[in-house]
């Protein structure tokens, strides 16, 4: 951000940034210090105030199997609904960019569903996984008792990862169209030229070119995967059967406002905080150093 | 570029009628089911062709959950993030941008830094703070003597407090708090050419001059983007207000409502119901993202490049 024309003036600045300020620092700094806090002390089961606890909040929730059982719950979670969304995206957003007539029928509803609330999908995503409704159920007439997420674990889990991945095809689309619109058509044709048909230039011309949006839109999948989870889980199996969905934000939830035990909770938080960071620091860093080709 | 390959014409089509039809399931679904009766609804297998009952499932649907109230909530959240946003934004790149001041690239991250956690990461410290926003403030005069001081002199103790459950200040302000929309601007801004501030200041307008006739004219395309962003995200928000708001009949938006529309789990199977309240809930960002799609894609992708 290298200006050469600043207008200087020693109080108008901090009021412009003032309202934003303040405003972080109450709902951001404040309450992240706070978790901080909490995450290393125990509260007094009769009140009190806080005990220091060092890192036990985090060897508890280390030497928690049931943990352990949620954080690879949640990493298969993020990695299927990640590869799921992204692998539809990008076919259809490869397919649009040829621009063959009609498409922008079609561009645009591929949009539509990034505008759906994702508890709103996940009520219509039940529905049509409902052992007892009429669209996948319709299987159990065939073969009674083959489909049941509210039972079956493995079911529930797969039909919250489906309704993830389809809410994630509006967003990743986006991006992949405008990334791959943005490569110069020269590129293109020169391929042509060359000799190479429309799905070599895609595998071999478009693909490696457009790997930075890959590698960006992995990551935002990934931390998305901690956020929507929520809404989606909570309406369509609540954790279960059996804890069979409870993954990491939902077991943060369930434990800070049901079971109202902060300090787990602030731990479980801090764990989650330095893993989306984590995540955002390799996209920083990593990526983009290494995955440039233009 | 001219160049004939019918098979793979032929494919692309097929690909992209296919994702049609992936895309568009859930949303037929919806208004399917939305529109039968009772006894269609069970039907196994469905019928996938609507039905006429969908009016009076929406009827029920919005009897059921009081939606009426639900929807004004929700109109008011959404509204006023997206207003607060745009403001605060705009303001604080402004700032950011435009002024040379020393702590600027500090501020700068203060503020980027809250794009990396999203609220749902740290939602039980942010909850924390609900009970009384001023805490931080009440904290700081108690750590400096600031409040003994005080007492001393006047004999009044100073206790800031401001609950925000079950209030639109709760459910407003903490989703304002971040900083996509900052971000946004500030690209925006950045791609203001030098020449345009030094006119300006030649024809002797002051900064305050030149945010509002050259820079607001300038973004208003930005503006459109974020206002839909935010719309959207707003409107869809669920964990939060379902914190923060224990009145529900009050102050519970619509999203919330989802779940207490679903079938219980031994009473009357009535899908159709759920379905048209799913289907009026989930329209209102609908529309708004397919009338702006040309300017809010645009402000997407400038937002996190």
């Amino acid at each position: 951000m290298e200006r050469r024309a600043f207008y200087r003036n020693p109080i108008l600045p901090w009021l412009l940034l003032a309202p934003q300020l303040i405003l972080v620092l109450v709902f951001f700094y404040w309450p992240t210090s706070q978790a901080l806090f909490w995450a290393f002390t125990l509260e007094q089961p009769w009140g009190g105030g806080n005990t220091w606890a060092g890192f036990n909040n985090f060897l508890s929730l280390f030497g928690d199997t049931r943990y352990w059982a949620t954080v690879g719950r949640s990493a298969f979670y993020a990695i299927a609904a990640t590869v799921i969304s992204m692998g539809i995206a990008l076919t259809l957003a490869m397919f649009v960019d040829r621009a063959l007539k009609g498409t922008r029928l079609f561009q645009s509803v591929f949009v539509w569903p990034y505008a759906i609330a994702a508890p709103a999908a996940g009520v219509a995503f039940r529905f049509i996984f409902a052992p007892e409704a009429g669209l996948i159920g319709a299987v159990n007439e065939i073969w009674p008792g083959i489909w049941n997420p509210a039972t079956n674990g493995f079911h529930a889990l797969g039909m919250v990862i489906v309704c993830h991945a389809w809410l994630g095809i509006g967003y990743n689309f986006i991006f992949f169209l405008a990334a791959l619109q943005m490569l110069p058509k020269s590129l293109s044709e020169a391929g042509a030229m060359d000799g190479a048909r429309p799905y070599r230039r895609m595998l071999d011309l478009q693909l490696p070119l457009i790997a930075p949006t890959v590698f960006f839109l992995l990551i935002m999948n990934l931390i998305s995967s901690f956020t929507d989870s929520f809404g989606l889980i909570d309406v369509m199996t609540e954790g279960g059967p059996i804890n069979a969905t409870e993954v990491m934000v939902y077991k943060l939830y369930v434990d800070g406002f049901k079971g109202l035990d902060y300090s787990g909770a602030a731990a479980q938080s801090i764990v989650l905080m330095i893993l989306v960071i984590a995540l955002t620091f390799i996209q920083f860093r990593w990526v983009e150093k290494r995955v440039h080709y233009n | 570029m001219i160049e004939r390959s019918p098979i793979f014409d032929f494919i692309t089509y097929a690909t992209m009628i296919l994702g049609l039809v992936l895309v568009l399931v859930p949303f037929w679904v919806t208004i399917v089911a939305g529109s039968q009766s009772l006894q269609e609804v069970s039907q196994v297998p469905l019928n996938l062709w609507p039905s006429g009952h969908l009016l009076e499932n929406i009827q029920t649907a919005w009897a059921r959950a009081d939606l009426g109230p639900k929807m004004i909530n929700s109109l008011i959240v959404a509204v006023g993030v997206t207003t607060g946003k745009i403001v605060l934004a705009a303001l604080s790149a402004f700032a950011i941008v435009f002024f040379n001041f020393k702590a600027r690239m500090l501020c700068f991250w203060l503020i980027f830094i809250t794009l990396m956690l999203p609220l749902e990461v740290r939602i039980v410290p942010t909850y924390s703070i609900a009970a009384n926003a001023l805490l931080p403030f009440q904290t700081l005069l108690d750590t400096f003597g600031i409040t003994s001081l005080l007492e001393m002199m006047s004999g009044v103790r100073v206790t800031l407090e401001w609950n925000l459950l079950n209030s639109y200040t709760g459910l407003i302000l903490p989703l304002v708090a971040t900083a996509t929309g900052t971000f946004l601007y500030r690209q925006f801004f950045m791609t203001i050419p030098d020449e345009l501030v030094e006119a300006s200041k030649m024809d002797g307008s002051g900064p305050i001059r030149f945010f509002f006739e050259v820079l607001l004219p300038l973004s208003r395309t930005n503006m459109l983007a974020l206002a839909t962003i935010m719309f959207v995200s707003s409107w869809n928000q669920y964990l939060w207000p379902l914190l923060i708001t224990t009145d529900r009949a009050n102050f519970g938006t619509v999203v919330m409502q989802l779940k207490a529309l679903i079938p219980a789990q031994n009473g009357t199977p009535d899908w159709n119901v759920t379905m048209a309240g799913a289907l009026i809930i989930m329209l209102p960002p609908l529309l708004v993202v397919a009338l702006m799609q040309r300017w809010f894609v645009r402000g997407l992708i400038s937002r996190d490049k």
